[in-house]
């Protein structure tokens, strides 16, 4: 009973979703408004992480959604999720940054940590951040968990690059992060 | 198709992630659509990755309104942006009708150029024309003069036929006695060679007295080769001589180019 519940609601919410997106295609802005809220701080998290500096983070955040307003024709969803497709345009947009003349000047000296890094330095400044759920949510994950996540879905490596990168077989990229996944998964129900 | 193993395979991690094939995203939409529990598989993958990109969140640096602010001028920027192309036409209009103007201009003053030189070549040609319409109506003159002369009644005509020296050479002595003056047409004779000139003398012939009557001087130059003389005395016969440049004081005979017996009549 429990999972016929859970199948239904899962259902309704799923098709709750493609009707939100397909009436923000037809420039309805207030179910942009509510995709909005869905994912404005995870799109603005993402591009954070990439680019470390949280007055620039914002603002090319509401680029990135002005930019998924203005393209909405683009996406269907046989391209894959809508998360996904948003996702995808921040990292650009963030990696776009990173890569610009003006930031490299600007940046010359970050570290090359992880985004867990953003724990240590929020200690000091980015009172935004929730510390303790990121704390919760990566606990006793590993450092090679981690990196691989951050490449994943955080800076948008494919599975070549990233193996390429952790010098591991293409096919263990997949399932290595099948499990971690699975244990941050485990993480969130603590 | 085992979904459990499709799950396990770790495929739906790497859908949400993004980083799949055009063609691997397909695939995995259908089976999300035929199987409820891969659907649901994707979901909770999201909401994990949800979960934690949202703490990474720095916060949001305003509300919706502000970015629905932002779509409205941008849509307001698209609006006014529309007339660009027929502006950048016009503009480009402008700058192709300058450029004209500007390469008509510059071919007008080139132009302009060309002719100014024409006209200068042309005022040059028309003065040498002038010029030689001065000096052919000079050099007619002199040949109405010389005509006159030797059609004067008082004239008598002597021709000096070619000697041993060169026998091919001639000339003519036109003698008018009441005038005292002789012209020689030296026409027929050879150029003097440099530092020798040719000299024209009267002959008595009774006895034999050659009396100088003067040099045919600058002979190469002279156009008509008729040089004119005085000869006061009652000449027999002209001879004309090569001499030294200076002339000499008798004749060289052995150099007498051309003689002639003076007739009666």
């Amino acid at each position: 009973m429990d999972g016929f519940l859970y199948f239904s609601t899962a259902l309704i919410e799923c098709m709750d979703l493609d009707k939100l997106v397909l009436d923000f295609q037809k420039k309805d802005v207030s179910a942009f408004e509510k995709l909005y809220a869905m994912y404005a701080e995870n799109i603005c998290g993402v591009i954070n992480t990439i680019v470390r500096d949280e007055g620039l983070a914002q603002e090319i955040c509401q680029d990135v959604f002005v930019k998924i307003w203005n393209r909405s024709d683009s996406y269907t969803n046989s391209k894959g999720r809508f998360f996904t497709w948003i996702l995808n345009i921040a990292r650009n947009a963030a990696i776009d940054q990173v890569r610009s003349k003006s930031y490299k000047q600007e940046k010359k000296n970050l570290s090359a940590d992880y985004f867990v890094g953003i724990l240590n330095k929020a200690d000091e400044t980015d009172h935004d951040i929730d510390k303790e759920s990121l704390k919760k949510l990566v606990k006793n994950l590993k450092a090679k968990c981690i990196e691989l996540i951050e490449m994943l879905y955080f800076n948008g490596l494919t599975q070549k690059e990233a193996a390429e990168e952790l010098n591991i077989p293409i096919g263990t990229v997949k399932t290595r992060n099948r499990s971690c996944i699975s244990q941050l998964r485990d993480n969130m129900k603590l | 198709m085992d979904v459990k193993e499709y799950i396990a395979s770790g495929i739906l991690e790497l859908y949400v992630a993004g980083i799949l094939s055009e063609k691997e995203n397909l695939e995995v939409h259908t089976l999300a659509m035929e199987h409820p529990e891969i659907q649901s598989e994707i979901e909770q993958i999201e909401a994990s990755i949800l979960a934690l990109t949202k703490t990474t969140s720095p916060g949001l640096s305003s509300d919706f309104d502000a970015l629905k602010e932002k779509l409205k001028t941008n849509e307001v920027n698209e609006v006014i942006s529309l007339p660009k192309p027929t502006l950048n036409w016009k503009s480009y209009t402008g700058w192709a009708a300058a450029a004209v103007f500007a390469i008509g201009l510059f071919w007008m003053y080139d132009q302009n150029q060309d002719l100014e030189l024409q006209v200068v070549e042309t005022q040059k040609e028309n003065q040498q024309l002038e010029q030689q319409i001065v000096e052919s109506n000079t050099s007619i003159e002199k040949a109405q003069d010389l005509l006159s002369t030797i059609r004067d009644k008082n004239i008598s005509v002597t021709t000096l036929a070619g000697q041993a020296v060169s026998p091919t050479s001639y000339a003519k002595a036109y003698w008018n006695k009441e005038k005292k003056q002789v012209f020689i047409d030296a026409q027929g004779l050879p150029e003097p060679p440099d530092g020798f000139v040719y000299q024209v003398w009267s002959l008595k012939l009774n006895p034999l007295t050659p009396t100088s009557l003067g040099l045919l001087d600058d002979f190469a130059t002279d156009e008509n080769k008729v040089f004119a003389l005085n000869n006061s005395y009652a000449s027999e016969a002209f001879g004309i001589t090569l001499e030294p440049a200076g002339g000499s004081l008798s004749p060289n005979l052995e150099q007498l180019y051309t003689l002639g017996a003076v007739s009666d009549s």
